[in-house]
């Protein structure tokens, strides 16, 4: 018995619709680029917005798609950060891109490694392990003073010119499009991943791990290649914030960077990949004004609005967006494209 | 018939008390076969020993004569022993058709594709609303699993199971709080498993059992008590007892 072929072209386009693109982030990303000729002396925050919001995407990908919750994601972070800096001092590999993915691969390793930790256990077992890794892995780069340069930092770095050809400048500009590309390919890679048969099996995996092994799904191997992704996502967050300030110093391990980024996350909203991203913007930018405004005492802030958000409920945070994204599908884009093509055309 | 799974002398205990008790049970190529018993005897206990949920204390499992007694849960599944559960596990937030969907796409082995957009194979999706249409679930096929009517997540849950393809599917009470007027639903499903599929049945509603199977087993305490036709299991003597209470030997 075959079912009309009406019946699998409308599932089919049920099915695709998670993959769609929406309107909205089409604008998102071209705001992006336009920063680049429309906001030139916003370009530093908006370049530690970039590497930010991918360390954020990195952890979404765990804790929003696969329910990993770790409080030692700066473990991978300060892993890329190292590698990318000690390449560079040491002009093993002299060419930014190529030196970025070679820190990916590093805290992938790193990642495939450490996910044997965090597959057994409750949430709290995972967030004591994630934070135990994190803190052993700071230890090490200031006990191997040698290599990591200790609590001064790994000073002397200097970064070439990405490709050969962009230099690296003081005011961003090259840091904020460099940061941008690469977040921008990796978003689009993490996009087609959780709209993947491999990325339903993540959400299945993440909402019921004994049904999911009752269809014939290996927990375990799903569980670790998302993780170790996720490390590389992570890794090479950090070899942007390596590349972009031409330094790496025990900081990019610190609890505080794990605990920050959770934040971000939740305040974005986790699940969706734009919660890191938009979580990134409010916080560096909230972080900018209130230091501004009260440069001793803005964490009481951000301590505040973190209070706030968890108050009023995860649930309604992940949806914060729902409104604009109910009055997007109200409107008829096809129409308004087709007017304003119109009204263009008369003049 | 052949056999298809067998189970050998199995015994699990927790804590030093006995779930199984030297249990060798046989279940033949595409039987009709039911596991009945009182409550504690020791059914689920079976179904997780079969499934890899937990391992047994001794004895071993047989597939096709094959010891897959130290096979993990997903690696059995793969080899056709697929479970439905008494109480539903279901992907809550995703919908029957992704739902299905997945259940599918694992069993072809392309669960790990991760370039490829879900739904972009027409013939898997074809597979996909056939289980959907057959199962009576077109109408919600677009409905997150959570908001479905009770009797509707049951044949889900039965759907499910039938997408991965088992040899032998094992039905954990698959009518169990079903409503009355939703039960003929669930009921219909179950008759029209395909008859190549190996059923071995839980379930406490002996209607149910006696019209559907052509095999009884009866747990009592961890152990095999009485096996038999469907006959021979409702004429038996201490079946009557331990199910009404009555003392065999007053009988």
């Amino acid at each position: 018995m075959t079912p009309p072929p009406v019946a699998v072209r409308t599932a089919t386009e049920w099915l695709a619709a998670r993959a769609r693109w929406h309107p909205l982030e089409v604008v998102f990303w071209l705001a992006a680029f336009a920063a680049i000729y429309l906001l030139p002396n916003r370009h530093l925050i908006l370049t530690e917005i970039a590497w930010l919001g991918l360390f954020a995407l990195s952890l979404d990908l765990i804790l929003g798609y696969a329910g990993i919750i770790s409080l030692g994601h700066a473990a991978f972070f300060g892993f890329g950060a190292y590698t990318a800096a000690l390449l560079a001092k040491h002009e093993i590999l002299d060419e930014p891109v190529l030196a970025l993915l070679v820190s990916g691969c590093a805290a992938m390793a790193l990642g495939f490694v450490t996910s044997f930790l965090v597959l057994r256990g409750s949430d709290l077992t995972r967030l004591m392990v994630t934070l135990g890794v994190a803190l052993m892995l700071r230890e090490l780069a200031n006990r191997n003073g040698w290599l990591t340069g200790g609590a001064d930092g790994l000073q002397g770095v200097s970064i070439k010119p990405v490709l050969g050809l962009f230099r690296f400048d003081m005011y961003g500009h090259t840091g904020y499009t460099y940061c941008l590309t690469i977040l921008f390919v990796l978003f689009l890679i993490a996009r087609r991943l959780v709209n993947s048969p491999f990325g339903l099996s993540l959400l299945s995996v993440k909402t019921n791990p004994l049904r999911s092994s009752a269809i014939g799904i290996s927990v375990d191997a799903r569980l670790i290649a998302i993780y170790t992704v996720a490390a590389g996502y992570a890794g090479i967050a950090g070899a942007l914030l390596a590349q972009t300030t031409a330094f790496a110093s025990l900081e990019v391990f610190s609890f505080d960077r794990s605990a920050d980024l959770l934040l971000v996350l939740i305040i974005g909203g986790a699940g969706y990949l734009y919660g890191g991203l938009i979580g990134a913007i409010i916080f560096k930018f909230m972080q900018d004004y209130l230091s501004v405004l009260t440069p001793q005492y803005w964490p009481f802030w951000i301590g505040l609005v973190l209070v706030v958000i968890v108050l009023v409920g995860r649930e309604r945070i992940t949806s914060w967006t729902a409104p604009i994204r109910i009055m997007a599908a109200r409107l008829n884009w096809r129409a308004l494209a087709r007017r304003i093509v119109a009204s263009t055309e008369r003049l | 018939m052949p056999v298809v799974l067998e189970t050998i002398s199995l015994v699990k205990l927790f804590n030093g008390i006995i779930a199984s008790n030297n249990v060798s049970l046989q279940i033949e190529k595409g039987a009709r076969h039911a596991l009945i018993g009182p409550n504690g005897a020791g059914k689920t206990t079976l179904i997780n020993l079969l499934t890899g949920v937990s391992r047994p204390t001794s004895g071993s499992i047989l597939l096709d004569g094959e010891d897959i007694s130290d096979l993990s849960t997903y690696k059995r599944v793969r080899l056709g022993i697929v479970r439905t559960f008494q109480i539903n596990q279901l992907f809550s937030d995703l919908t029957p058709l992704e739902t299905i969907g997945l259940a599918v796409s694992e069993r072809r082995g392309q669960g790990l594709d991760w370039w490829r957009i879900v739904g972009s194979r027409p013939d898997l999706v074809a597979e996909v609303v056939e289980i959907l249409e057959r199962f009576h679930l077109t109408d919600v096929i677009d409905k997150r699993t959570a908001v479905l009517p009770y009797g509707k997540q049951r044949l889900l849950e039965i759907a499910v199971a039938i997408a991965c393809r088992p040899r032998v599917l094992l039905l954990d009470e698959p009518a169990a709080g079903v409503p009355e007027d939703e039960r003929h639903e669930i009921l219909g499903a179950v008759a029209a498993l395909p008859s190549d599929v190996s059923v071995l049945l839980i379930e406490h509603d002996m209607d149910i059992v006696f019209s559907f199977a052509d095999r009884i087993s009866v747990l009592v305490n961890g152990s095999l008590f009485v096996e038999g036709t469907p006959e021979e299991v409702a004429h038996d003597a201490r079946v009557k007892a331990v199910y009404l209470g009555e003392d065999p030997a007053n009988a």
